[in-house]
Order: C-alpha cells, then structure tokens, then sequence
C-alpha cells in the first residue's frame, strides 16, 4: 500500500510573526520557515505505519513555489520515501488543494492519505473534507490514535467532549490532530541519506487542474493588543465580573 | 560533508530545535545533579551528534569545519556540560586517529566513536604541565611488542567515562622538548590505569574530570598513533582545530547570553520605564551584540580557509582568543543587566558567567594564543 501525506510550508510556529505595514498580509521576508505542525504529525504517523510493515511506500508531496522543496526534504528526512513537488505559486487555495491531491491518488494508487488538520497560517481545515467527497472516499477527520486492521483503518478522531472512533474502508482519508503522536527528530545521518532520495516536480496543468482563485484577501490585522488585568479581591468578584463585564459565564 | 546550503540548514535547524525542545528544558537539573540524564545522552548518540566529525567513511557525517561551526554554535545556545559529553569524541579525543592514525586503527575505534557507544578523551596535561605541555614527564618505554606507560595526566574532560583514552607520553627521555612525545590510544581496563575522583569545579557541572594515573601500563606497540617523536606535532594538530571549535561554541553561548538579557531587560521595569529603554543598558546590549557577530564572523571566515586548506593557526588561536574573552564581557554585562537576580541561581546567566570562564583556560589560556600569534607573526615577517 502507498500513503500519501501532504506537507505545507508555513510560518515557523517559533517565530512571532508582524502583519505587513500595508495590511496585505503577513511579513515573510527573512521569517523562518517549517512544515506545518500538524502535517509533520501526518508524516511521523505514516512512518510509523511503514515501520510496523503496513505499507510499502511513503510519498510526500508539497504544493507552492520552489522552496518547498526544503519541507519535503525534512519529510524525506525523518523517513518518507520519495517526494513530489506540485510547482505553483503560493497560496493555493483548499479547492485547488484538494482537487491537485485527488489528480495524484488516481495517477499513484494511493491507498491511504494523511494530512494535517488545518495549516497554522490560514487555519483552514479544510482539504481533507474536500479530498474525501471529491474521491468519494470516507474520511477520519482529528485523529488522536491510526490503527490498520485487515485492509481497514480504524481512527479515533477527537470531538467536542470526548472522543469518536470510526472504521474506514480504504482509500481513506485522514487529518491529523495534535495528540495524534510526537514526531521525531531526524538524526543528522538520516538528513544527509534524504539529499539521495527523489523528488519529482510536477504542475497542476499537468494533473488537469486549475488553481485560479475565486477568494481574494482584503486585508489582514493582529489582533488587538492586550490590555492590562485588574486585580479582584475575591472570588465572588470575580465570578460577578466575568458574569457582568467580560461576559463569559 | 553537506557542502549545500539546503541540507545545511536542515541539520542546524534539528539541532536547533533538539536544544530547545530538549537540552534547554533540563539545564537546571544537569546543574543541580552534576550528571546528564541518561535518556539525554541516548537520544544525543541516535541523533548522531557523536560523530559529526568523524568522515563518513567510518560511520560519521565528516562535516567540514564550517559545518562543524554552525553546530558548535547551535549548541553553544546551551548548557557547556551537553556539548562536553559529545566534545571529546568530535574532537581532542578522536582526532588524532582521524589524522595520523593507520588504517586499522581508524576502522576499529572511529565507528565506536562515531556512534558514541565508546567515548573517547584527551590527555596532555599534567600535575606539572599545563601551558609548556612540551615539557610533559609521562614516560613510554619500549618492551617488546609493547610500550609501558607511567605518568600521572591531569583535568581530563570525560575521564571519569571514557573508554579510550589518547596519551602524550615521552618515548625518549634523552630529548627532553616536544620531538621525545609520542601519541598513544589506550583501551580502558587496560591494568595500570587508575582514574582519580571526579574534581569539583567552578562551572559547567555535569561535565566530568579527573585525573588519570598510568602505572605500569602496558599498551601493544600497535596503538602508537602514527610515528615515535610525532606525538606533539599530532597532540598540536589537534588542539589547533579544537580552538576553532571552541570558538564556535562561546560565540554560541555569548548568543544565548544576549537573548536572555535582552528579554529580562524588555520585561523589567525601574525608574517607571522597562530597562532596556535606558541608555546606559542599551549600551552593554549594543556592545555585547556587536562583540558577539565580531566573533562570528572570524570564526566563519576562519573555518572557510581551513575547509580550503589554508593555514589557519595563527587565525585559529585570533578566535580562541577573542571569541573565549568575547563571551566573558558578555556574561559579565548579563548579570549587570540582570541586577540582583543575574547573581541568583534561579537565572540562567549566573550559571553561564561561571560556565564561560573555562573557555580562557583550556585547549591553550589567552595568553599561550597570544604567544601563538605573536610568534607566528614573528616568524612570518622574518
Ligand atoms: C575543566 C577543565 C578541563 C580540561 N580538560 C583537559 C583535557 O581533556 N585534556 C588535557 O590534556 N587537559 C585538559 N585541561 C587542562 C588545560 O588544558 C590546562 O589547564 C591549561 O592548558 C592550562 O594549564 P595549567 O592549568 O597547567 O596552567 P599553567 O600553564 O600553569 O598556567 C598558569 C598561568 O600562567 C600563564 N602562563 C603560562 N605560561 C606562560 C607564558 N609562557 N607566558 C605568559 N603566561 C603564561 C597561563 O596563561 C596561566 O594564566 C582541562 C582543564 C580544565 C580546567
């Protein structure tokens, strides 16, 4: 079986981030860049599944201009086993997303997807919803625990107040969510051997898909600054205030 | 050997994140407990730091000194004791096999070193000798297919650990200077080694010596590393890239220093106004800062020529010099910045102003570099 995880290229989560002067975004230049934390999840728990011999390949594939090529690397890095690189220009939108992801499940035989959530620059979650009803595959959204059984997948996806399993038939799709594992770190021999490893470059063209966007940003701003707390003298006043001014209970 | 940019990065950016997420969490308890946790040194041994210096060929990465920098560098952004354990086996204790050592013993004690499962160390010094190590009385007597150690060797970093230990000793005692020393590689429980108790020291707790006493201890005439009489120009060769790395590792520190100061200074408040808002204290930020990238660049410029095979002594022990007394000023101006709390054990930077001060000492004090220079200067211009 080949799984398929997609990695996005984002901000690094470290890095406390300034929204452009112009308001048209969020300032990039000499910001450090990572994959997306809840794709690297995806990643380790696709090695983890090649490890226990329940799959036989791992293909990584990043969509966006040329420096993405460095997320797949990591990926290849800490296990993966090939990579593909969809060349477009950032900022593809869920859609396109999805639509480029499905052009490869048919041309590799994928037989189990998993992706990360959401990214933690546009916090869409989306993709993996659409890629399940655009292949008319079922879906395991939030995963917290993956477990393969006889040609099916069982996931245990958190919900709100507790948690849900499901079964799949496979192809399936997954999406990662925090608890779902700790990836690893890639030992420096691993990230010297993942150079050796392929990387295909492909276009969307290719794979028959349009990335033109409907969606245009207006405009992008922080969130305002946080002002001082007050201090309460005891805990009736604070259950009246959070009651009465901040409104929370 | 990297040589891209891309792979480079990459392995920095692990080693970056393995400090932080790892190594900087527990630096309170390798301090308080004297000793790296052993799950610590595991996860360091998987991840292959033992053996970043080591050439691929025999099971490590062989990085090039640039490389091997922007590692000492990243680590450098942590507690001295991490990098002390996996110091000696990318450097003073291996290297001497890396360079004069004959094909055999390259393949049987590179790969244990590469992949930390030996741990190797350096011994030179003496009760009697430290800065003239020329002058070093160990004796190594040929019997037989066999040489007999005696001597007493002193401050040995992971003595009290190590499992091959790399001895200066003099083989002729009728050439009392530097052309009598021969370099050896002795295996631990070897009989005729005793290892003294671990000192106890002003900083960089959890990284180990002890003195290391060779009675009568004999070692096959086949672990002489390369030839007899060469043992202090390898002793030399060794040391002259260790200075770079060393280097490397203050400028790392002087790093960590800065970003701890700057933070306390944006956060504490006097005179109505975070401190970092007057000037007086601006000044030790602005001259840290600038001290600290002086030193970085020579040390980068410096490993650049090396990696392209040019001399670097002089410039190696430039860096030495400047980079180990750099990163004193800085630890001095971080506990002023700190005020009261910068002499408190709670911060990190009373523990780092008392971490740095070894850096002047060992591998060469500030002032065997200045003879260094001056003298190569010397000979250069005669
Ligand atoms: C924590 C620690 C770890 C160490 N690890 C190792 C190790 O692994 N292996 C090893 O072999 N050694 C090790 N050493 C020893 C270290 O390299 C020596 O301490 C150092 O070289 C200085 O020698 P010394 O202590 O004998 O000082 P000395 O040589 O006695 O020097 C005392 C003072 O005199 C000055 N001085 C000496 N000669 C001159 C001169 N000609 N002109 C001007 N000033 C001079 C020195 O700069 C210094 O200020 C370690 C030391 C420490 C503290």
């Amino acid at each position: 079986m080949k799984i398929l995880v997609a990695v996005k290229r984002v901000v690094d989560a470290n890095v406390k981030i300034r929204v452009k002067a112009d308001n048209s975004g969020v300032e990039l230049t000499n910001a450090k860049m990572a994959i997306n934390p809840f794709c690297e999840i995806a990643v380790e728990e696709a090695i983890r599944i090649k490890e226990k011999g329940q799959a036989d390949e791992v293909i990584v594939v990043s969509i966006g201009d040329k420096a993405c090529q460095e997320q797949i690397r990591t990926s290849l890095a800490l296990g993966a086993d090939r990579g593909i690189h969809v060349e477009a220009e950032d900022g593809v939108q869920p859609l396109a997303v999805a639509k480029i992801l499905k052009a490869l499940i048919d041309k590799e035989g994928i037989g189990l997807v998993l992706l990360g959530k959401q990214s933690i620059d546009s916090d869409n979650n989306q993709v993996a919803q659409m890629l399940a009803a655009l292949g008319n595959m079922p879906q395991g959204t939030f995963a917290c625990a993956v477990e393969l059984t006889d040609g099916k997948v069982k996931v245990t996806r958190e919900i709100d107040g507790g948690e849900q399993t499901v079964l799949l038939s496979l192809p399936a799709v997954i999406s990662s969510d925090l608890r779902l594992n700790e990836p690893r770190y890639a030992s420096l021999p691993n990230i010297m051997k993942a150079k050796k490893k392929p990387i295909d470059t492909v276009t969307p063209a290719d794979l028959g898909v349009n990335t033109a966007s409907g969606l245009k940003i207006i405009a992008v701003e922080p969130p305002p600054a946080r002002s001082a707390g007050v201090k309460v003298a005891d805990v009736d006043e604070l259950i009246s205030k959070l009651k009465t001014e901040a409104k929370v209970i | 050997m990297i040589r891209d940019t891309e792979t480079l990065t990459q392995l920095i950016d692990m080693v970056e994140r393995f400090v932080r997420e790892r190594l900087m969490p527990a630096e309170q308890d390798v301090a308080e407990h004297y000793r790296i946790p052993e799950d610590i040194v595991q996860e360091m041994k998987a991840l292959g730091l033992f053996g970043m210096t080591i050439p691929e060929a025999y099971g490590g990465l062989g990085l090039s000194m640039e490389e091997e920098i922007h590692v000492a560098m990243t680590l450098g952004r942590t507690s001295p004791a991490f990098r002390s354990i996996l110091g000696t086996n990318n450097g003073i204790g291996s290297a001497a096999i890396v360079f004069d050592g004959t094909e055999e013993q390259k393949q049987r004690f590179l790969p244990k070193y590469a992949s930390g499962e030996w741990v190797g160390c350096f011994c030179l010094t003496e009760p009697d000798v430290g800065s003239d190590a020329g002058a070093l009385k160990a004796t190594a007597r040929r019997d037989g297919d066999h040489y007999v150690l005696n001597g007493t060797k002193r401050f040995i970093t992971n003595g009290p650990v190590a499992d091959t230990f790399n001895v200066m000793a003099r083989t002729n005692p009728d050439i009392k200077g530097a052309r009598g020393i021969s370099a050896f590689i002795v295996e631990k429980g070897t009989p005729g080694i005793t290892l003294g108790p671990v000192d106890r020291k002003m900083g960089q707790a959890g990284s180990l010596t002890c003195d290391v006493i060779f009675e009568d201890c004999r070692v096959p005439a086949a672990n002489l590393i390369g030839r007899e009489g060469e043992g202090f120009i390898t002793a030399m060769k060794v040391l002259d890239r260790g200075r770079l790395h060393i280097a490397g590792v203050s400028v790392g520190v002087s790093e960590r220093l800065i970003d701890d100061a700057l933070a306390f200074a944006m956060s504490r408040k006097q005179f109505g106004v975070a401190i970092a808002e007057h000037q007086l204290i601006q000044a030790m930020l602005a001259d840290s800062k600038t001290e600290s990238y002086a030193a970085r660049c020579m040390v980068l410029e410096t490993a650049r020529q090396r990696d392209e095979g040019k001399n670097v002594s002089t410039e190696s022990a430039a860096c030495k010099l400047f980079a180990t007394e750099m990163v004193g000023r800085v630890a001095d101006r971080a506990v002023q910045i700190h005020g009261g709390a910068g002499y408190m054990s709670e911060y990190a930077v009373e523990r780092f102003y008392r971490d740095v001060r070894l850096f002047r000492l060992y591998e060469g004090t500030s002032q065997i570099q200045q003879l260094i220079i001056a003298r190569n200067m010397i000979r250069d211009a005669s």
